[in-house]
């Protein structure tokens, strides 16, 4: 069957399951679009600004585990979804970005909207390629969607030609692939199981420090069998909040710059860290030398390249989680740790980080606690970079699987409003609330045009504190108040909402927040809240840059009133 | 020694250098020297990259250079026994007095003469760095017009060739012969 290039692709994309692609047309990728209508299985999604359509494809992906989809044109097109991908890149996100090229006579003489693509997304994905013959489109794609979703999950770009669209080849879809470099492991070395179980037999403080590998390898069961059988604290990444039930008698929340100061002590103190698909970044682990400097540390993870890359191990095990923790848990025997975890539980009762300090005014914690307490934490997350997502983070107890969704790596601010696009596309079942930074939320608003058009119906809560929060709260903390390019004299937030359809209120009264977030879930369709929050508030517990898990600092101000959350009420 | 001999087979496409290029500029990796041609495989090229052991985790740049999807295997050969050599091409200045010195110093290095002028004279040397650096040494009161040098070409004496060898192998071949060997235990603190 001969077919020109553009219907290849769509054919290849329909036998890849795809549901959704997150686009916005140009030139080069017009013989594409005149095909579309042809595939009514391939949903169409137009966003406003290509940022949008690539944190969207790695939103879906992210809450779907399916592998995201987003389109752009040449030139500008392309450059616009860099963000996005390099988000995609850095958390582990399998999407597949396809771009338009100028036609193949024209590359490399700089012709009207070409750029190098591949060249300059060659750091930023797992692989990209440039499709140079219509023969070998089907294969190309047959290979991208493979390599974005097998082994340590990643972004793969594909660059397509104008011509190469339009021409004509034989269109068979391969039901293999062969690609001699990559060959993903999955099994664990049994030598290396056998090692790492007697080290947990044998462990006294043992600690399991969980991350986003957990989620991508759907370990979630075995997770809990293992931190069960052997009676192991678990605390989590950022990145790896809610792979583990989070009012479990077992959790101990998060680690880290603004993790839990009790998590933190756990890391300090533990003779034996087992450490499940997490890569050990600098905002995790603190200052490295100090990291961990009493444990052994196992490392699980599918990428051979994370193992010792940051920290020391003493016994790598190289797979994938959910294979690899079965293995593990069927050979660790059966332990309780009391003393160990009565220390913790001390730590916790001493240092609580979720507490809610008493304010008249309204703070941004009490708004994550209300929105938590409204959805009985029933909803998926998902957040930007920033002090909301560290409040998000901190204030919202996820006992969902994969219910917390956030820009962990490249830290995009902006991230938040597409993601939860793709979130609630990809879900449409579940309860999808953006929380958003007034700063991140601008980077990226004109979404609520693709919201309302493709009638997303995401729930917006945006924390306004009138500044870009967290590098204000680094100005004051670290560079004596001086507040510079930090402040934000914000539009009104409710008519941009109206202006683009949707229904906004504004909230600047504690008492008003559980009535405004239940209206917002009433509310069919998409709708924005906008928090105007205590302006100066800062995220604690705050470990230094470059500091060790240990100093921490902690919520400062003497007329705190604790309400002590419900994960941190004793449980012995 | 802190120099490193990794071997990289890689498939031979447009970009895959580009690839390894961009992955050491990347992550701060220095090469000494590459070198790259075709093996005895078609479609398939051989890299042979140097780095210093002692500014670069060797580890840690064969795992990330295992990752590029066409990078088919990479060894680190360094500790094995192994025949390495370069190639330099060196265009000296001569006069009728040193030009017979310059004969015998090219002579005694293992050096080729392989184009003389009025006054210059051009050999060809293929040896260990080491020793081209002497010759070069040694030419250089001579007067040295231009020096062109490859990288480093490597490869492990007996039977052994790369793509069969097991010890070394990465993520990409390890499957195929049942589990990959134990990995090594990493010490090093960053």
């Amino acid at each position: 069957m001969k077919l020109r290039g553009a219907r290849i692709l769509c054919e290849s994309l329909v036998r890849e399951g795809v549901e959704v692609i997150f686009g916005l047309p140009g030139g080069a990728v017009l013989p594409l679009y005149d095909v579309l209508p042809e595939y009514p299985q391939l949903r169409h999604i137009l966003v406003r600004h290509e940022q949008g359509a690539a944190h969207a494809a790695d939103g879906y992906a992210r809450a779907t585990g399916k592998v995201g989809v987003c389109m752009a044109t040449s030139g500008p097109g392309a450059t616009n979804l860099v963000t996005g991908i390099a988000a995609a890149h850095l958390d582990s996100s399998p999407v597949v970005a396809i771009t338009g090229q100028v036609a193949r006579p024209f590359i490399g003489r700089d012709a009207f909207q070409e750029v190098d693509i591949t060249g300059i997304t060659l750091p930023i994905t797992k692989h990209n390629y440039l499709v140079m013959d219509a023969a070998h489109l089907a294969t190309i794609v047959k290979e991208a969607f493979y390599i974005a979703r097998t082994g340590r999950p990643g972004p793969v770009l594909i660059d397509i030609p104008r011509d190469v669209l339009v021409d004509e080849a034989t269109f068979h879809y391969p039901d293999r692939v062969d690609i001699p470099g990559y060959k993903p492991v999955t099994a664990g070395h049994p030598e290396q199981i056998k090692k790492a179980s007697k080290l947990i037999d044998e462990a006294l403080r043992p600690l399991i420090i969980a991350g986003r590998g957990v989620i991508l390898s759907k370990a979630f069961a075995e997770l809990k069998e293992l931190a069960e059988k052997a009676q192991i604290p678990v605390v989590t990444t950022l990145l790896g909040i809610s792979c583990f039930p989070e009012s479990h008698v077992l959790s101990f929340g998060m680690v880290g710059m603004h993790g839990m100061a009790y998590a933190n002590l756990a890391v300090n103190h533990a003779d034996l860290l087992i450490a499940l698909g997490i890569r050990f970044d600098d905002r995790a682990t603190g200052k490295v030398s100090g990291f961990a400097p009493q444990a052994k540390i196992i490392h699980v993870d599918i990428d051979p390249a994370e193992i010792g890359k940051n920290v020391r191990v003493d016994v790598p095990i190289v797979g994938d989680l959910k294979q690899v923790l079965q293995d593990l848990n069927g050979q660790i025997q059966v332990r309780y740790h009391l003393e160990w975890l009565r220390q913790l539980e001390e730590w916790r009762h001493h240092h609580p980080a979720t507490a809610l300090r008493h304010s008249d005014n309204l703070i941004p914690q009490f708004v994550i606690r209300k929105i938590y307490e409204a959805t009985a934490g029933n909803a998926i997350i998902v957040t930007g970079v920033g002090q909301h997502q560290m409040w998000a983070a901190q204030h919202f107890w996820y006992d969902k699987p994969n219910s917390f969704i956030a820009s962990g790596g490249l830290g995009a601010m902006g991230f938040e409003l597409p993601a939860a696009m793709g979130v609630k596309v990809g879900c449409p079942e579940e309860v999808v609330w953006c929380v958003a930074g007034d700063g991140g939320f601008q980077m990226t608003m004109q979404e609520l045009a693709t919201l309302m058009q493709a009638d997303i119906p995401v729930k917006i809560a945006i924390i306004n504190n009138g500044y870009l929060g967290m590098v204000r709260q680094w100005q004051e903390l670290f560079y004596h108040r001086r507040y510079v390019g930090t402040w934000l004299p914000n539009p009104d937030f409710v008519r941009i909402a109206e202006a683009y359809g949707l229904p906004g209120l504004r909230v600047t009264d504690k008492a008003l927040v559980p009535s405004a977030i239940a209206q917002a879930m009433a509310h069919q369709g998409p709708f924005l809240i906008d928090f105007v929050v205590e302006p100066e508030e800062n995220v604690y517990p705050m470990v230094p840059p470059g500091a060790n898990l240990f100093e921490v600092i902690e919520e400062p101000r003497r007329d705190v009133e604790l309400t002590i959350g419900p994960r941190e009420t004793s449980n012995l | 020694m802190t120099m490193h001999t990794l071997v990289a087979i890689v498939e031979d496409h447009p970009g895959v250098l580009a690839r390894v290029a961009s992955l050491f500029r990347r992550r701060g990796f220095n090469i000494q020297s590459l070198a790259v041609g075709p093996t005895e495989m078609p479609g398939l090229s051989r890299m042979t990259i140097v780095v210093d052991g002692a500014t670069v985790a060797v580890e840690q740049v064969r795992k990330q250079l295992a990752k590029i999807m066409e990078v088919i295997k990479v060894s680190d050969i360094s500790r094995q026994r192994l025949v390495a050599k370069e190639l330099a091409l060196i265009k000296v200045r001569t006069t009728p007095t040193t030009r017979g010195e310059i004969i015998r110093a090219a002579d005694v290095s293992g050096a080729r003469i392989v184009d003389a002028a009025g006054d210059s004279i051009t050999m060809e040397i293929t040896e260990d760095s080491e020793k081209i650096d002497s010759l070069i040494t040694l030419l250089r009161g001579f007067g040295i017009k231009e020096v062109a040098r490859t990288g480093r070409v490597a490869m492990t004496r007996g039977a052994e060739a790369v793509l069969q060898a097991g010890a070394e192998t990465g993520p990409a071949r390890g499957r195929r012969r049942g589990p990959p060997a134990v990995p090594e235990t990493y010490k090093e603190r960053s």
